[in-house]
């Protein structure tokens, strides 16, 4: 009688044959399996990388805040098209939608310029950020030390600003910084506050190369005008951005006197949308370099099933004999299919390995953070396993129906 | 009078259709009584090897019946048979048919796996069987390590492994010289008088000899059938 138990150690023994019979050969074993290694640190790495960018992207867009409307004049990104520079916000435009619209839950103005700032001997070229204490309202973005602007300051518009870590390593070498004062485009700067460490931003420039001040300060002493050429408005987590974006359109347009038909000569960015559409296009970006990485685990297949083939014909006489001592077609069909599988699983294995090391060396490259995702892992493991028992059929199947006395006259 | 371990009756095989078609066996009546001793000889082409294929259920006959332990067997399927080689049938071949690059203990083995065994029972069985064919100290060499007579004496040893009912030899001296040709026919007298079954393909008479009966084919008939009266005087 054949007990269970009896059964798994045939396998077991099916199994190390498989192994023995690998080792023997073991230079074409790792030929045949070349394409399932190369297939699975391919569709490993591609999907490990492309997943981490999608998710830098992600982490970049999130840290701009989310639920953030930025309103900026002219038609998408660029200014474009011929016909007179559409014109700038004012301070009004601010000022309504605070007041008009529903959901807003901080409206900060924006102006900028660049100039050099110098501090005892030390000289450093930023970007110069006029806005409202509101700007700290409508994004997440922390103070490491010191304060924001006072209303009065910001009514005053006196000379003080909060800078970013990159102006506080650079002009003050990382030392005290708060109640000091530098010359910036000709005039004198208190430093009031230092912001905490952003990071890059996801289009390149570094986001902590900044210096905040009264957006009044910076109109009247640099741009000389009282113009605002970016409005970002923080909309209420209990509102739909998107509606809250056709109330903003609706009030802009009858602000800056458009006509019924003629086109915004603003736009409003929802950063939400931003993030979407990049992650759609990253997250589109893996699935290509994964498919395109998945035909060659497909060919790396057909290579198992080829040295599958010549290996039934080389051993026919063995198979031969197995059968004319009694072993059944499921028997020989097993033999062979464990060993396929077990060849491709190796490869898979093999293949999984490259990829971690592979994802180590390009990580850094592609500013990506290390990282191990366990479901491709396992899903290419079983896609290899999978391959090795589709197109080990084939040849297991031929072997197992050899005729016994063929088998055995085979030379 | 018991019933034959073994039954042909009106055997035909035939190979390829139509007008290139072969007629191997144009109707065989044999009776194989357990224990017998049965040497079938014949030139080639006679048929002698097609019977032994057929008795061994490795092929299946066009025609007749085939009754063993009065069962059809050419009513089984290609499974069944297998089963049925398994458990009641071992092979001898001209060829030793030994798997290359593996210890004469698992080609000896090599059955019991089939059978389902378990590993500590595979291996005081195989030791066993390698024991009565005088190689134990050689259980594992590979059969390239081996010499002619010794690889045949490991093949003989797979197939008494199971203990089977019946041992087919097809032309199991033919690659040897006399010595150990003298060597295997002893072997497989000494399995007969234990009760096993022999039938063996031979074409040399001194080999014949050693059987108690001796069937002479021709033409896919069964020419003559000869006892050997000093059976058992032999070796």
């Amino acid at each position: 009688m054949r007990s269970t138990g009896l059964w798994a150690e045939m396998y077991g023994t099916v199994f190390l044959l498989a192994l023995r019979s690998i080792r023997r050969h073991l230079l074409r074993s790792f030929l045949t399996v070349l394409g399932i290694v190369i297939g699975v640190a391919a569709v490993v790495t591609m999907v490990t990388l492309g997943n981490a960018t999608t998710a830098a992207v992600q982490n970049q867009i999130s840290s701009l805040g989310t639920n953030i409307l930025q309103i900026r004049p002219g038609q998408g990104f660029g200014r474009g098209g011929g016909g007179p520079r559409p014109p700038n916000f004012d301070m009004d435009d601010v000022r309504a939608i605070e007041q008009q619209i529903a959901g807003v839950k901080a409206v900060a103005p924006q102006v900028q310029t660049s100039g050099t700032a110098i501090f005892e001997g030390a000289n450093w070229s930023t970007t110069i950020n006029g806005t409202s204490s509101a700007y700290f309202q409508v994004q997440p973005w922390p103070l490491a030390s010191g304060r924001s602007f006072l209303s009065s300051e910001e009514q005053a518009g006196k000379a003080v600003c909060i800078i970013g870590n990159t102006v506080h390593q650079n002009l003050f070498r990382g030392g005290e910084a708060i109640g000091q004062r530098f010359r910036v485009k000709g005039i004198s700067c208190d430093v009031i506050g230092i912001l905490s460490t952003r990071g890059q931003a996801g289009f390149g420039g570094d986001q902590d190369d900044v210096v905040i001040m009264p957006i009044k300060t910076v109109q009247r002493r640099f741009t000389g005008n009282q113009d605002v050429s970016v409005i970002l408005v923080g909309v209420d987590d209990a509102y739909s951005t998107t509606q809250v974006q056709a109330s903003i359109t609706d009030l802009l347009r009858e602000r800056r006197k458009i006509g019924e038909g003629k086109e915004d000569n603003f736009n409003i960015f929802d950063t939400k949308q931003i993030s979407d559409t990049l992650t759609s296009t990253t997250t589109l970006m893996t699935r290509i370099m994964a498919a395109v990485a998945a035909i060659s685990l497909i060919v790396g297949g057909i290579g198992i099933m080829n040295i599958m083939l010549v290996s039934v014909t080389e051993r026919t006489r063995e198979i031969g004999i197995r059968l004319a001592i009694g072993a059944v077609s499921r028997e020989v069909l097993m033999q062979f299919l464990v060993e396929a599988v077990v060849l491709s699983c190796l490869g898979g294995l093999i293949g999984l390995l490259l990829a971690q090391i592979a994802i180590a060396l390009l990580s850094p490259l592609m500013q990506v953070p290390w990282t191990f995702d366990a479901q491709i892992n396992i899903i290419a493991f079983v896609i290899s396993a999978v391959i090795g028992v589709v197109f080990g059929y084939f040849p297991a199947r031929r072997a197992a129906n050899l005729n016994p006395i063929d088998a055995l006259r085979h030379e | 009078m018991t019933e034959p371990l073994i039954r042909l009756r009106g055997i035909t095989k035939s190979y390829g259709e139509g007008a290139n078609s072969f007629q191997a066996l144009r109707g065989v009546d044999m009776d194989i009584m357990k224990g017998d001793f049965v040497a079938v000889m014949g030139a080639s082409g006679s048929g002698k090897s097609t019977t032994m294929n057929i008795l061994g259920c490795l092929d299946v006959p066009s025609g007749g019946e085939y009754l063993f332990r009065g069962h059809h067997v050419e009513e089984l399927n290609r499974d069944q048979r297998a089963l049925l080689r398994r458990k009641y049938f071992g092979f001898v071949f001209q060829g030793f048919n030994l798997l290359a690059r593996t210890s004469a203990m698992e080609n000896v083995e090599l059955p019991l796996l089939y059978r389902g065994d378990a590993k500590t029972e595979r291996r005081r069985a195989a030791m066993e069987a390698l024991d009565r064919v005088g190689l134990k100290e050689w259980w594992d060499h590979t059969p390239a390590e081996l010499s002619g007579g010794q690889q045949q004496r490991v093949a003989i040893a797979r197939a008494i492994v199971t203990r089977p009912e019946v041992l087919l030899a097809d032309e199991p001296t033919g690659n040897l010289d006399s010595a150990r040709s003298r060597e295997i026919m002893e072997l497989l007298s000494d399995f007969n008088r234990n009760g096993i079954t022999v039938l063996m393909v031979t074409h040399e008479p001194e080999m014949a000899a050693f059987a108690r009966t001796v069937v002479h084919f021709r033409d896919g008939v069964i020419e003559r059938i000869d006892s050997n009266a000093q059976h058992g005087a032999v070796g």
